[in-house]
Protein backbone atom coordinates (compact mmCIF):
# COMPACT_ATOMS: atom_id res chain seq x y z
CA UNK A 1 0.00 0.00 0.00
CA UNK A 2 1.04 3.43 -0.87
CA UNK A 3 2.08 5.79 1.92
CA UNK A 4 -0.55 8.30 2.19
CA UNK A 5 -3.62 5.83 2.40
CA UNK A 6 -1.87 3.94 4.97
CA UNK A 7 -1.12 7.41 7.02
CA UNK A 8 -5.13 7.53 7.26
CA UNK A 9 -5.29 3.47 8.13
CA UNK A 10 -3.08 4.56 10.79
CA UNK A 11 -4.87 7.56 12.17
CA UNK A 12 -8.40 5.87 11.89
CA UNK A 13 -7.03 2.84 13.87
CA UNK A 14 -5.58 4.99 16.76
CA UNK A 15 -8.85 6.66 17.05
CA UNK A 16 -10.66 3.71 17.44
CA UNK A 17 -8.27 2.47 19.75
CA UNK A 18 -8.29 5.38 21.50
CA UNK A 19 -12.10 5.65 22.12
CA UNK A 20 -12.21 2.06 22.65
CA UNK A 21 -9.71 2.65 25.66
CA UNK A 22 -11.81 5.11 27.06
CA UNK A 23 -14.73 3.27 26.80
CA UNK A 24 -13.46 -0.19 27.96
CA UNK A 25 -12.30 1.74 31.13
CA UNK A 26 -15.51 2.98 31.65
CA UNK A 27 -17.18 -0.62 30.91
CA UNK A 28 -14.90 -1.83 33.78
CA UNK A 29 -15.32 1.38 36.39
CA UNK A 30 -18.76 0.24 35.88
CA UNK A 31 -18.38 -3.66 36.75
CA UNK A 32 -15.93 -2.76 39.46
CA UNK A 33 -19.08 -0.45 41.21
CA UNK A 34 -21.36 -3.20 40.98
CA UNK A 35 -19.51 -5.52 42.42
CA UNK A 36 -19.13 -2.69 45.28
CA UNK A 37 -23.53 -2.46 45.44
CA UNK A 38 -22.89 1.01 43.97
CA UNK A 39 -24.24 2.94 40.70
CA UNK A 40 -21.15 3.74 39.83
CA UNK A 41 -19.75 6.50 37.27
CA UNK A 42 -21.17 6.66 33.72
CA UNK A 43 -19.39 5.04 31.43
CA UNK A 44 -18.63 7.96 29.33
CA UNK A 45 -17.23 9.25 31.87
CA UNK A 46 -13.49 9.21 31.38
CA UNK A 47 -14.47 11.05 27.95
CA UNK A 48 -15.80 14.24 30.13
CA UNK A 49 -13.21 13.84 32.72
CA UNK A 50 -10.46 13.68 29.40
CA UNK A 51 -12.57 17.12 28.44
CA UNK A 52 -12.53 18.90 31.68
CA UNK A 53 -8.56 18.30 31.85
CA UNK A 54 -8.20 19.61 28.65
CA UNK A 55 -10.06 22.72 29.53
CA UNK A 56 -8.19 23.98 32.55
CA UNK A 57 -7.44 27.32 32.03
CA UNK A 58 -3.90 27.88 33.91
CA UNK A 59 -0.87 25.45 33.86
CA UNK A 60 2.53 25.73 35.37
CA UNK A 61 5.50 24.17 34.55
CA UNK A 62 9.04 23.22 36.21
CA UNK A 63 10.88 23.28 33.16
CA UNK A 64 11.40 21.69 29.43
CA UNK A 65 11.71 18.07 31.03
CA UNK A 66 8.49 18.17 33.18
CA UNK A 67 6.75 19.17 29.61
CA UNK A 68 8.47 16.72 28.04
CA UNK A 69 7.35 13.52 30.45
CA UNK A 70 3.87 13.36 29.17
CA UNK A 71 5.14 13.86 25.35
CA UNK A 72 7.28 10.71 26.03
CA UNK A 73 4.55 9.04 27.58
CA UNK A 74 2.46 9.41 24.86
CA UNK A 75 5.13 8.75 22.28
CA UNK A 76 5.29 5.17 23.75
CA UNK A 77 1.67 4.29 23.75
CA UNK A 78 1.67 5.62 20.28
CA UNK A 79 4.94 3.84 19.00
CA UNK A 80 3.72 0.27 20.54
CA UNK A 81 0.53 0.91 18.60
CA UNK A 82 2.09 2.14 14.93
CA UNK A 83 4.72 -0.99 14.71
CA UNK A 84 1.38 -3.32 16.35
CA UNK A 85 -0.26 -5.38 13.33
CA UNK A 86 -3.96 -5.06 14.68
CA UNK A 87 -6.23 -7.33 12.47
CA UNK A 88 -4.56 -10.68 10.98
CA UNK A 89 -4.18 -11.18 6.73
CA UNK A 90 -5.53 -6.88 6.11
CA UNK A 91 -3.15 -4.71 5.07
CA UNK A 92 -5.09 -2.27 5.82
CA UNK A 93 -4.38 -2.35 9.78
CA UNK A 94 -1.15 -3.54 10.02
CA UNK A 95 0.15 -0.35 10.64
CA UNK A 96 3.65 0.19 10.29
CA UNK A 97 4.69 -3.86 11.51
CA UNK A 98 7.75 -5.09 9.73
CA UNK A 99 10.10 -8.56 10.43
CA UNK A 100 11.37 -7.42 14.17
CA UNK A 101 8.73 -5.57 15.18
CA UNK A 102 8.23 -7.51 18.03
CA UNK A 103 11.94 -6.33 19.78
CA UNK A 104 11.24 -2.72 19.11
CA UNK A 105 7.80 -3.15 20.70
CA UNK A 106 9.26 -4.30 23.87
CA UNK A 107 11.96 -1.63 23.97
CA UNK A 108 8.87 1.23 23.40
CA UNK A 109 7.03 -0.32 26.74
CA UNK A 110 10.25 1.31 28.62
CA UNK A 111 10.46 4.04 26.93
CA UNK A 112 7.16 6.10 28.10
CA UNK A 113 8.40 5.21 31.99
CA UNK A 114 11.39 6.90 31.72
CA UNK A 115 10.48 9.79 30.05
CA UNK A 116 8.00 9.82 32.61
CA UNK A 117 10.86 9.60 35.43
CA UNK A 118 13.00 12.54 33.84
CA UNK A 119 9.51 14.72 33.93
CA UNK A 120 8.40 13.71 36.87
CA UNK A 121 12.15 14.15 38.41
CA UNK A 122 12.31 17.42 37.25
CA UNK A 123 8.70 18.50 38.87
CA UNK A 124 10.63 18.89 42.07
CA UNK A 125 8.47 16.90 44.64
CA UNK A 126 9.23 14.49 46.79
CA UNK A 127 6.81 12.35 46.21
CA UNK A 128 7.09 11.97 42.55
CA UNK A 129 10.43 11.03 42.71
CA UNK A 130 9.66 8.30 45.22
CA UNK A 131 6.71 6.83 43.10
CA UNK A 132 9.22 6.75 40.06
CA UNK A 133 11.83 5.08 41.31
CA UNK A 134 8.99 2.33 42.84
CA UNK A 135 7.47 2.24 39.67
CA UNK A 136 10.64 1.56 37.40
CA UNK A 137 11.85 -1.17 40.08
CA UNK A 138 8.34 -2.65 40.07
CA UNK A 139 8.20 -2.20 36.27
CA UNK A 140 12.15 -3.61 35.31
CA UNK A 141 10.84 -7.32 37.45
CA UNK A 142 7.61 -6.96 35.80
CA UNK A 143 9.79 -7.25 32.02
CA UNK A 144 12.53 -9.94 33.08
CA UNK A 145 9.26 -12.87 33.22
CA UNK A 146 7.51 -10.88 30.21
CA UNK A 147 10.68 -10.85 27.98
CA UNK A 148 11.68 -14.13 28.83
CA UNK A 149 8.34 -15.41 27.30
CA UNK A 150 8.56 -13.40 24.69
CA UNK A 151 12.39 -15.30 23.81
CA UNK A 152 10.68 -19.07 23.97
CA UNK A 153 8.08 -17.58 21.20
CA UNK A 154 10.79 -16.50 19.70
CA UNK A 155 12.64 -20.07 19.79
CA UNK A 156 9.15 -21.53 19.30
CA UNK A 157 8.58 -20.13 15.75
CA UNK A 158 12.07 -19.11 15.08
CA UNK A 159 10.76 -15.43 14.24
CA UNK A 160 10.90 -12.21 15.56
CA UNK A 161 7.73 -10.71 13.33
CA UNK A 162 4.71 -10.47 15.38
CA UNK A 163 2.52 -10.95 11.95
CA UNK A 164 4.06 -14.04 11.50
CA UNK A 165 3.72 -15.35 15.00
CA UNK A 166 -0.15 -14.71 14.45
CA UNK A 167 0.28 -16.67 11.27
CA UNK A 168 1.40 -19.57 12.75
CA UNK A 169 -1.25 -19.60 14.90
CA UNK A 170 -4.08 -19.80 12.81
CA UNK A 171 -6.42 -22.57 12.39
CA UNK A 172 -8.37 -23.28 15.51
CA UNK A 173 -7.90 -22.51 19.25
CA UNK A 174 -5.39 -25.96 19.41
CA UNK A 175 -3.33 -23.97 17.25
CA UNK A 176 -2.70 -21.06 20.19
CA UNK A 177 0.41 -19.92 22.00
CA UNK A 178 -1.90 -20.53 24.83
CA UNK A 179 -2.12 -24.02 24.03
CA UNK A 180 1.24 -24.75 22.45
CA UNK A 181 3.47 -22.85 24.91
CA UNK A 182 1.16 -23.03 28.16
CA UNK A 183 4.62 -22.32 30.35
CA UNK A 184 4.94 -18.89 28.72
CA UNK A 185 1.75 -18.22 28.36
CA UNK A 186 1.25 -17.94 32.11
CA UNK A 187 4.28 -16.30 32.66
CA UNK A 188 3.54 -13.66 30.51
CA UNK A 189 -0.01 -13.75 31.62
CA UNK A 190 1.63 -13.07 35.43
CA UNK A 191 3.38 -9.92 34.25
CA UNK A 192 0.52 -8.55 32.44
CA UNK A 193 -1.08 -8.01 35.81
CA UNK A 194 1.81 -5.80 36.86
CA UNK A 195 1.80 -4.25 33.77
CA UNK A 196 -1.57 -2.83 33.67
CA UNK A 197 -1.98 -1.37 37.17
CA UNK A 198 -4.17 -2.98 38.99
CA UNK A 199 -4.21 -4.27 42.39
CA UNK A 200 -2.23 -6.52 43.82
CA UNK A 201 0.44 -4.27 41.72
CA UNK A 202 -1.40 -0.81 41.50
CA UNK A 203 0.89 0.52 45.00
CA UNK A 204 3.26 2.59 42.84
CA UNK A 205 0.00 4.07 42.01
CA UNK A 206 -1.90 4.24 44.58
CA UNK A 207 -3.49 7.28 45.71
CA UNK A 208 -3.84 7.82 48.97
CA UNK A 209 -0.79 5.45 50.34
CA UNK A 210 2.17 8.42 48.01
CA UNK A 211 -0.20 10.78 46.27
CA UNK A 212 -0.53 9.38 42.69
CA UNK A 213 2.84 8.70 42.41
CA UNK A 214 5.06 9.48 39.15
CA UNK A 215 1.98 12.40 38.30
CA UNK A 216 1.73 14.15 41.59
CA UNK A 217 2.57 17.59 39.85
CA UNK A 218 1.09 16.63 36.14
CA UNK A 219 -2.52 18.62 35.93
CA UNK A 220 -4.68 19.92 33.10
CA UNK A 221 -3.69 19.22 29.95
CA UNK A 222 -0.35 17.28 31.09
CA UNK A 223 -2.52 14.57 32.96
CA UNK A 224 -4.71 14.66 29.84
CA UNK A 225 -2.09 14.04 27.91
CA UNK A 226 -1.48 10.84 30.15
CA UNK A 227 -4.79 9.90 30.05
CA UNK A 228 -5.07 9.67 26.77
CA UNK A 229 -1.96 7.50 26.66
CA UNK A 230 -3.42 5.30 29.25
CA UNK A 231 -6.33 4.61 27.15
CA UNK A 232 -4.29 3.64 24.16
CA UNK A 233 -1.74 1.88 26.11
CA UNK A 234 -4.38 -0.47 27.66
CA UNK A 235 -5.81 -1.60 24.47
CA UNK A 236 -2.74 -1.48 22.61
CA UNK A 237 -1.01 -4.03 25.27
CA UNK A 238 -4.15 -6.22 25.07
CA UNK A 239 -3.46 -6.50 21.44
CA UNK A 240 0.14 -7.60 21.93
CA UNK A 241 -0.89 -10.17 24.26
CA UNK A 242 -4.07 -11.29 22.71
CA UNK A 243 -1.37 -11.86 18.98
CA UNK A 244 1.47 -13.41 21.12
CA UNK A 245 -0.78 -15.62 22.89
CA UNK A 246 -4.49 -15.73 21.59
CA UNK A 247 -4.45 -16.34 17.87
CA UNK A 248 -4.44 -12.41 16.96
CA UNK A 249 -7.83 -11.35 15.61
CA UNK A 250 -9.59 -11.65 12.01
CA UNK A 251 -11.53 -8.72 11.88
CA UNK A 252 -12.41 -5.30 14.77
CA UNK A 253 -15.53 -7.38 16.44
CA UNK A 254 -12.99 -10.27 17.76
CA UNK A 255 -10.08 -7.56 18.78
CA UNK A 256 -12.29 -5.70 21.30
CA UNK A 257 -13.87 -8.82 22.62
CA UNK A 258 -10.70 -10.77 22.75
CA UNK A 259 -8.92 -7.32 24.33
CA UNK A 260 -11.59 -6.72 27.22
CA UNK A 261 -11.37 -10.26 27.84
CA UNK A 262 -6.94 -9.89 28.47
CA UNK A 263 -7.75 -6.95 30.24
CA UNK A 264 -10.40 -7.82 32.43
CA UNK A 265 -7.87 -10.40 33.88
CA UNK A 266 -6.40 -7.97 35.39
CA UNK A 267 -9.13 -6.54 36.81
CA UNK A 268 -10.61 -9.64 37.37
CA UNK A 269 -7.32 -10.63 39.43
CA UNK A 270 -7.40 -7.13 41.27
CA UNK A 271 -10.99 -7.23 42.36
CA UNK A 272 -9.78 -10.73 44.02
CA UNK A 273 -6.80 -9.97 45.81
CA UNK A 274 -5.07 -7.05 47.97
CA UNK A 275 -2.48 -4.83 47.39
CA UNK A 276 0.99 -5.77 47.83
CA UNK A 277 3.30 -3.85 49.08
CA UNK A 278 6.74 -2.99 46.17
CA UNK A 279 8.93 -4.63 48.54
CA UNK A 280 6.58 -8.31 48.10
CA UNK A 281 5.69 -7.22 44.29
CA UNK A 282 9.30 -7.75 43.31
CA UNK A 283 10.56 -10.46 45.08
CA UNK A 284 6.93 -11.99 43.44
CA UNK A 285 7.58 -11.47 40.10
CA UNK A 286 11.56 -12.80 40.11
CA UNK A 287 10.10 -16.07 41.90
CA UNK A 288 6.82 -17.38 40.60
CA UNK A 289 6.48 -16.28 36.40
CA UNK A 290 10.72 -15.76 36.76
CA UNK A 291 11.17 -19.96 36.89
CA UNK A 292 8.00 -20.40 35.10
CA UNK A 293 9.73 -18.08 32.50
CA UNK A 294 12.86 -19.81 32.65
CA UNK A 295 11.13 -23.54 32.18
CA UNK A 296 9.67 -22.27 28.83
CA UNK A 297 12.83 -21.56 27.29
CA UNK A 298 14.80 -24.90 28.80
CA UNK A 299 11.90 -26.87 27.19
CA UNK A 300 12.51 -25.45 24.08
CA UNK A 301 16.18 -25.82 24.20
CA UNK A 302 16.18 -29.24 25.44
CA UNK B 1 10.53 42.47 46.77
CA UNK B 2 11.89 45.79 47.86
CA UNK B 3 14.18 46.12 50.59
CA UNK B 4 11.97 46.97 53.12
CA UNK B 5 8.90 45.18 52.83
CA UNK B 6 11.35 42.29 52.85
CA UNK B 7 12.25 42.74 56.63
CA UNK B 8 8.67 43.25 57.10
CA UNK B 9 8.27 40.01 55.73
CA UNK B 10 11.42 38.76 57.23
CA UNK B 11 10.25 39.05 61.13
CA UNK B 12 7.88 36.09 60.27
CA UNK B 13 10.38 33.87 58.59
CA UNK B 14 10.78 30.63 59.91
CA UNK B 15 14.49 30.17 60.61
CA UNK B 16 14.64 27.45 57.32
CA UNK B 17 13.39 30.17 55.25
CA UNK B 18 16.38 33.43 56.06
CA UNK B 19 18.93 34.05 54.05
CA UNK B 20 21.70 31.74 54.59
CA UNK B 21 24.66 29.79 53.43
CA UNK B 22 25.04 25.95 52.60
CA UNK B 23 27.90 24.20 52.06
CA UNK B 24 28.39 22.05 49.22
CA UNK B 25 29.40 18.94 48.23
CA UNK B 26 32.96 19.98 47.19
CA UNK B 27 33.06 22.26 50.27
CA UNK B 28 31.69 25.50 47.94
CA UNK B 29 29.71 28.01 49.71
CA UNK B 30 26.93 29.05 48.34
CA UNK B 31 23.80 31.67 49.16
CA UNK B 32 20.76 30.91 49.62
CA UNK B 33 17.26 33.45 49.59
CA UNK B 34 14.67 30.56 50.16
CA UNK B 35 11.70 32.98 49.18
CA UNK B 36 13.34 33.76 46.08
CA UNK B 37 15.33 31.13 45.18
CA UNK B 38 12.92 27.91 45.69
CA UNK B 39 9.21 29.99 45.15
CA UNK B 40 8.21 31.51 42.51
CA UNK B 41 7.42 35.49 43.41
CA UNK B 42 4.78 36.03 40.55
CA UNK B 43 1.44 37.23 40.76
CA UNK B 44 -1.70 35.06 39.21
CA UNK B 45 -3.40 36.92 36.16
CA UNK B 46 -7.33 36.28 35.32
CA UNK B 47 -8.24 33.92 32.56
CA UNK B 48 -10.91 34.60 31.15
CA UNK B 49 -13.37 32.22 30.10
CA UNK B 50 -14.12 32.08 26.33
CA UNK B 51 -17.10 32.99 25.01
CA UNK B 52 -20.36 31.49 23.92
CA UNK B 53 -20.96 27.98 23.35
CA UNK B 54 -17.58 26.63 23.76
CA UNK B 55 -17.66 27.64 27.27
CA UNK B 56 -20.78 26.54 28.00
CA UNK B 57 -19.86 23.44 26.56
CA UNK B 58 -16.48 23.34 29.17
CA UNK B 59 -18.40 24.52 32.09
CA UNK B 60 -20.45 21.18 31.56
CA UNK B 61 -17.58 19.29 31.12
CA UNK B 62 -16.10 20.90 34.42
CA UNK B 63 -19.53 20.37 36.29
CA UNK B 64 -19.82 16.83 35.42
CA UNK B 65 -16.27 16.12 36.46
CA UNK B 66 -15.74 17.60 39.83
CA UNK B 67 -12.35 15.96 41.54
CA UNK B 68 -12.12 16.59 45.21
CA UNK B 69 -9.17 17.28 46.91
CA UNK B 70 -8.50 14.78 49.75
CA UNK B 71 -8.13 17.38 52.15
CA UNK B 72 -10.14 17.69 55.86
CA UNK B 73 -10.63 20.92 58.34
CA UNK B 74 -12.63 20.15 61.47
CA UNK B 75 -15.14 17.92 62.01
CA UNK B 76 -16.97 17.51 59.17
CA UNK B 77 -14.31 15.47 57.25
CA UNK B 78 -15.68 12.83 59.08
CA UNK B 79 -19.07 13.20 56.55
CA UNK B 80 -16.44 13.14 53.29
CA UNK B 81 -15.38 9.07 53.16
CA UNK B 82 -19.57 7.96 53.63
CA UNK B 83 -20.28 10.09 50.25
CA UNK B 84 -18.09 7.30 48.59
CA UNK B 85 -19.72 4.54 50.11
CA UNK B 86 -22.19 2.08 48.24
CA UNK B 87 -25.74 4.30 50.22
CA UNK B 88 -23.99 7.37 48.48
CA UNK B 89 -22.21 6.19 46.04
CA UNK B 90 -21.25 10.37 44.72
CA UNK B 91 -18.94 8.67 41.56
CA UNK B 92 -22.59 8.49 39.71
CA UNK B 93 -22.80 12.32 40.19
CA UNK B 94 -19.16 12.41 38.84
CA UNK B 95 -17.38 13.39 41.87
CA UNK B 96 -14.36 11.77 42.39
CA UNK B 97 -10.94 12.90 45.56
CA UNK B 98 -8.02 13.42 44.32
CA UNK B 99 -4.84 13.41 46.62
CA UNK B 100 -3.34 16.23 45.57
CA UNK B 101 -4.47 19.90 44.81
CA UNK B 102 -3.03 20.33 41.29
CA UNK B 103 -5.19 17.48 39.89
CA UNK B 104 -8.23 18.75 42.00
CA UNK B 105 -10.94 21.26 41.16
CA UNK B 106 -12.87 21.59 44.12
CA UNK B 107 -12.02 22.00 47.73
CA UNK B 108 -14.40 21.58 50.92
CA UNK B 109 -13.71 23.37 53.96
CA UNK B 110 -15.27 20.82 56.11
CA UNK B 111 -16.32 22.88 59.47
CA UNK B 112 -14.08 25.09 61.56
CA UNK B 113 -11.19 26.78 60.68
CA UNK B 114 -8.39 27.46 63.00
CA UNK B 115 -5.64 29.54 62.06
CA UNK B 116 -3.01 27.08 62.31
CA UNK B 117 -5.70 25.38 59.51
CA UNK B 118 -6.05 28.52 57.42
CA UNK B 119 -2.81 28.60 56.53
CA UNK B 120 -2.54 25.02 55.35
CA UNK B 121 -5.91 26.04 53.51
CA UNK B 122 -4.99 28.81 51.45
CA UNK B 123 -1.63 27.24 50.50
CA UNK B 124 -3.58 24.19 49.12
CA UNK B 125 -6.02 26.88 47.09
CA UNK B 126 -3.40 28.62 45.75
CA UNK B 127 -1.94 25.16 44.20
CA UNK B 128 -5.06 24.26 42.65
CA UNK B 129 -5.57 25.33 39.17
CA UNK B 130 -8.42 28.08 37.74
CA UNK B 131 -10.99 27.03 37.46
CA UNK B 132 -11.92 25.76 40.91
CA UNK B 133 -14.33 25.84 43.03
CA UNK B 134 -15.05 26.21 46.81
CA UNK B 135 -17.54 24.54 49.21
CA UNK B 136 -17.97 25.64 52.74
CA UNK B 137 -19.47 22.59 54.78
CA UNK B 138 -21.31 23.40 58.21
CA UNK B 139 -22.34 26.78 60.06
CA UNK B 140 -18.65 27.18 61.34
CA UNK B 141 -17.85 28.28 57.52
CA UNK B 142 -20.97 30.39 58.04
CA UNK B 143 -20.91 32.66 61.21
CA UNK B 144 -17.92 30.73 63.41
CA UNK B 145 -21.34 28.33 64.27
CA UNK B 146 -20.63 27.40 67.95
CA UNK B 147 -16.85 28.47 67.51
CA UNK B 148 -18.22 31.78 66.98
CA UNK B 149 -15.88 33.71 69.88
CA UNK B 150 -13.42 30.84 69.89
CA UNK B 151 -9.64 32.36 70.14
CA UNK B 152 -8.61 30.67 67.49
CA UNK B 153 -10.95 30.19 64.66
CA UNK B 154 -12.29 32.54 62.05
CA UNK B 155 -15.70 33.31 61.84
CA UNK B 156 -16.77 33.65 57.97
CA UNK B 157 -14.64 31.80 55.53
CA UNK B 158 -15.87 34.22 52.44
CA UNK B 159 -13.39 36.43 53.71
CA UNK B 160 -10.62 34.78 53.13
CA UNK B 161 -11.52 32.59 49.78
CA UNK B 162 -14.17 33.06 47.61
CA UNK B 163 -16.80 30.55 48.51
CA UNK B 164 -19.07 29.12 45.50
CA UNK B 165 -21.46 26.95 47.93
CA UNK B 166 -22.49 26.78 51.59
CA UNK B 167 -24.42 23.90 52.75
CA UNK B 168 -25.48 24.39 56.09
CA UNK B 169 -25.86 22.48 59.17
CA UNK B 170 -24.26 20.76 62.06
CA UNK B 171 -23.10 18.54 60.90
CA UNK B 172 -24.77 18.38 57.41
CA UNK B 173 -25.50 14.66 56.55
CA UNK B 174 -23.94 13.24 53.65
CA UNK B 175 -27.77 13.78 51.52
CA UNK B 176 -26.82 17.48 52.04
CA UNK B 177 -23.23 17.15 50.58
CA UNK B 178 -24.98 15.44 47.44
CA UNK B 179 -27.50 18.40 47.10
CA UNK B 180 -24.43 20.66 47.75
CA UNK B 181 -22.66 19.17 44.64
CA UNK B 182 -25.82 19.33 42.59
CA UNK B 183 -25.98 23.31 43.64
CA UNK B 184 -22.67 23.88 42.60
CA UNK B 185 -22.77 21.81 39.24
CA UNK B 186 -25.76 24.30 38.42
CA UNK B 187 -23.91 26.91 39.34
CA UNK B 188 -21.14 26.16 36.91
CA UNK B 189 -23.13 25.13 34.23
CA UNK B 190 -24.80 28.63 34.61
CA UNK B 191 -21.27 30.14 34.34
CA UNK B 192 -21.49 31.97 37.87
CA UNK B 193 -18.73 29.97 39.18
CA UNK B 194 -15.77 31.77 38.49
CA UNK B 195 -14.49 32.33 41.94
CA UNK B 196 -10.51 31.81 40.98
CA UNK B 197 -11.15 34.82 38.76
CA UNK B 198 -12.43 36.93 41.94
CA UNK B 199 -10.06 35.67 44.30
CA UNK B 200 -6.89 36.67 41.91
CA UNK B 201 -8.90 40.51 41.19
CA UNK B 202 -9.37 40.78 44.87
CA UNK B 203 -6.28 39.39 45.88
CA UNK B 204 -4.63 42.42 47.87
CA UNK B 205 -8.11 42.09 49.52
CA UNK B 206 -8.36 38.78 50.52
CA UNK B 207 -4.43 38.73 51.03
CA UNK B 208 -4.89 41.55 53.78
CA UNK B 209 -7.62 39.82 55.29
CA UNK B 210 -5.38 36.52 55.50
CA UNK B 211 -2.31 38.24 56.98
CA UNK B 212 -4.36 39.91 59.95
CA UNK B 213 -5.06 36.46 60.56
CA UNK B 214 -2.22 34.26 60.13
CA UNK B 215 0.65 36.33 62.23
CA UNK B 216 3.81 33.95 61.20
CA UNK B 217 3.39 34.03 57.52
CA UNK B 218 6.36 32.46 56.55
CA UNK B 219 5.10 31.47 53.06
CA UNK B 220 5.70 33.40 49.39
CA UNK B 221 2.53 35.54 48.94
CA UNK B 222 0.93 33.66 46.61
CA UNK B 223 1.93 29.88 46.81
CA UNK B 224 2.03 28.48 43.16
Amino acid sequence: MNIFPRIVFVLLGLFIVLNWGLIMAGIIRKIIARLGMRRGIKVFQPYINLIKNYSIRSQLSHGVMFYLGPVFRLSGGVGIFLFMPLIYGSDYWSNFSFTGDLILITYFMFFGMLGMALGAGEGGHPYSAIGISRGLAQFTAIEVPMTLAILSIAIQYQTLSISEIVAAQQGGIQNWTMVTNPLATIAAMLSFLGAMGHSPFNVVMAPQENPVGPPTEYHGTFLGVLQTNRAILHVIEAVLYMNLFFGGASNWGVLIIKTFLIYFWSVFVGMVFPRFRVDQSIPWFLKIPLVIGIAAIVVFII
Amino acid sequence: MSEKKQTEHDKFLAPENRKHTVIGPDGEEIQVDPLNDYFCTDLPKVEAPYKGVLEKFLNWARAESLWVLSYGTGCGSIELPPLFSPRFDAYRFGVAMRPTPRQSGVLIISGYLAVKTLKRVIRSYEQMQNPKYVIALGSCTINGGMYWDSYNTINRLDHYLPVDVYIAGCMPRPEAILAGFNKLKERIKSGNAEGANEYIEKLEWYKANQKKIIKDWNMPSYNW
